[in-house]
């Protein structure tokens, strides 16, 4: 569907990305596992290396790959975190 | 273009056509005849395959089949359906169609077909919009998005399609380039394109249009002074009662529960202001608008004066506008709030009344700072009516009730700091600024409750109400 832009048009069309953070101390990290195979035991080890660098970490997990996460999921990890890995290992 | 022959014969058919289909063997019988067809390029077979339609608007055929003669590169011939003599003396060809009926209605062009409406309205106008076209994603719910977009006021907005923006500026006359006003608080100038955007997101219908625009050039006067009034700490926001003959054609609400919910012009109309306030000139709550409470009335605000029932002149004729001209007034308004006398029959007594409800405007005991507005119902006004008393005459007894005295509102009286510092209480002082009170006429047949609107800081250190007429 397209939209008639309601503003004055200042503000970019499209969201940008932010910006990458140089490091990861005082962040809050979630890793997000897609649902596809083996993409558990990718992160479990991403967890345990962020543990010893002393990054705690919540774990989040889309229903299933085939799908766009749910609504509900992103707002929670947007609430949640300021950095999120996503990771398969397919 | 299409390539239509220079001299020659052109027909539009579609297959979904029971005249078409009849008249397939007459087509066939003329040779050189260019066939269009509107729905399946095999009918009939070597027609032009013109599903996209662009041959048949080009032409602006309603009727199918179409038959058009053109010569030297020009129309000059044209009929719809099949009527043999007519056939006959467009192509120059006898005896067409033998054994077929002499006459046959055609039927609706798919250029007419509803479900192609807005497709089609895009397709021949849009290109003269100019806002930037912004594409949603196929998995973004729609009414999702456009609060995620920060377009809404909380309420969910209906998404400004092209198609919904062209059909919303059919509602003016005026060009959609045309700039209406330079909107506070950025100050960003709004085209009528823009506007109508944003009465599409309120839910206006075109019709209302005008009403918006000149709402939208009232409020974004100096002497209205939105931005003071977005501002401010003090909960009010425009509000806008109409008057003239646009308020009936568009259905506005001058009658029972005007001020409340439940009529589509009175709810978007001001919701589109707002709109327009937030969207293109950039204030929202927590940002510029700073209201401590603001009030509900702040997501759209908007009714009509009974003028039918009013026994007074309507407003926009006692602020300067001819009579039968239709207008908006925009003023800073709180929530109203009823002011109950169910006894008062006498116009002395009812207007001490209403006096003693507006007193309490921004507090009992602080004068000429707020304005505010009268609406007075109808069962009120006919006591007025009854006596003979013109506007003017409870505009004096208003002003004469609101004469406060300074022992009454000196700071410390009653018991309460507020109040006027000593160096002003020396001498009874009015209530309001002179042109500081409005007042309507607005209300249901029954019910002894008017209402006070109380407004903001008056004059020329806030905001003034401001009239504009309605341009068509």
């Amino acid at each position: 569907m397209i939209v008639l832009d309601p503003t004055d048009e200042s503000a970019s069309a499209h969201r940008e990305a932010i910006a990458r953070p140089a490091t990861l101390d005082g962040a809050r990290v979630g890793l997000l596992d897609i649902s596809k195979p083996r993409g558990d035991v990718f992160l479990d080890r991403l967890e345990a290396l962020l543990a010893q660098r002393g990054v705690a970490v919540r774990r989040y997990v889309k229903p299933t790959f085939a799908k766009p996460m749910p609504p509900d999921l992103r707002r929670e990890i947007a609430a949640e975190c300021d950095v999120v890995i996503s990771a398969l290992a397919d | 273009m299409p390539d239509f022959p220079r001299d020659g014969v052109v027909a539009v058919v579609k297959r979904d056509c029971p005249t078409c289909r009849l008249v397939e063997p007459v087509l066939a019988q003329l040779a050189g005849v260019v066939v269009y067809s509107q729905d399946d390029p095999a009918f009939p077979p070597g027609a032009r395959d013109d599903t996209d339609l662009a041959a048949s608007l080009a032409l602006g055929v309603e009727t199918v089949p179409t038959l058009v003669r053109f010569a030297a590169g020009a129309e000059v011939a044209r009929t719809e359906g099949w009527l043999r003599p007519a056939w006959e003396e467009l192509t120059g060809v006898d005896g067409l169609g033998a054994g077929l009926p002499e006459h046959r209605p055609g039927c609706g062009s798919r250029t007419q077909d509803p479900e192609l409406a807005d497709e089609l309205l895009v397709r021949s106008r849009g290109h003269t919009l100019a806002s930037r076209a912004v594409e949603l994603t196929a998995l973004e719910d729609e009414a999702e998005a456009l609060f995620d977009r920060g377009w809404s006021d909380g309420l969910p907005v209906v998404a400004p399609t092209q198609a919904r923006v062209l059909r919303m500026l059919d509602g003016t006359s005026r060009a959609p380039d045309e700039v209406v006003a330079v909107v506070p608080p950025n100050l960003v100038p709004v085209t009528v394109e823009k506007v109508a955007v944003n009465a599409v997101l309120a839910g206006c219908r075109p019709e209302y249009l005008p009403v918006v625009l000149a709402a939208v050039e009232a409020a974004c006067t100096d002497e209205f002074n939105a931005h003071g009034l977005l501002a401010t700490t003090w909960g009010a926001g425009p509000a806008i009662v109409v008057n003239g003959p646009v308020a009936a054609e568009i259905g506005l609400n001058s009658g029972g529960n005007a001020l409340g919910q439940g009529t589509r012009a009175n709810s978007t109309i001001g919701r589109a202001l707002q709109l327009v306030i937030r969207n293109v000139g950039g204030g929202r709550p927590g940002g510029v608008d700073r209201a401590t409470l603001g009030h509900p009335g702040k997501t759209g605000f908007c009714f009509a004066e009974d003028e039918a029932g009013s026994p007074w002149e309507p407003l926009s004729v006692s602020r300067g506008v001819a009579p039968g001209v239709s207008a908006v007034t925009v003023f800073a308004a709180e929530g109203p709030r009823g002011i109950a006398d169910q006894i008062s029959r006498t116009p002395d007594s009812l207007a001490r009344s209403l006096a003693a409800g507006l007193r309490t405007v921004a507090h009992p005991k602080l004068v000429m700072g707020f304005d505010a507005t009268l609406v007075v119902c109808p069962e009120h006004a006919r006591v007025f009516a009854a006596a003979g008393w013109s506007r003017a005459d409870l505009e004096g007894a208003l002003a004469e009730a609101l004469t406060l005295d300074p022992a009454e509102i000196v700071r410390g009286a009653g018991g309460i700091e507020e109040g006027v510092p000593a160096a002003r209480a020396t001498a009874p002082l009015p209530k309001f600024r002179p042109g500081g009170l409005m007042i309507v006429h607005a209300g249901g047949g029954a019910g002894m409750f008017s209402a006070v609107i109380g407004g903001w800081v008056g004059g020329a250190a806030g905001s003034t109400p401001v009239t504009r007429e309605v341009r068509p």
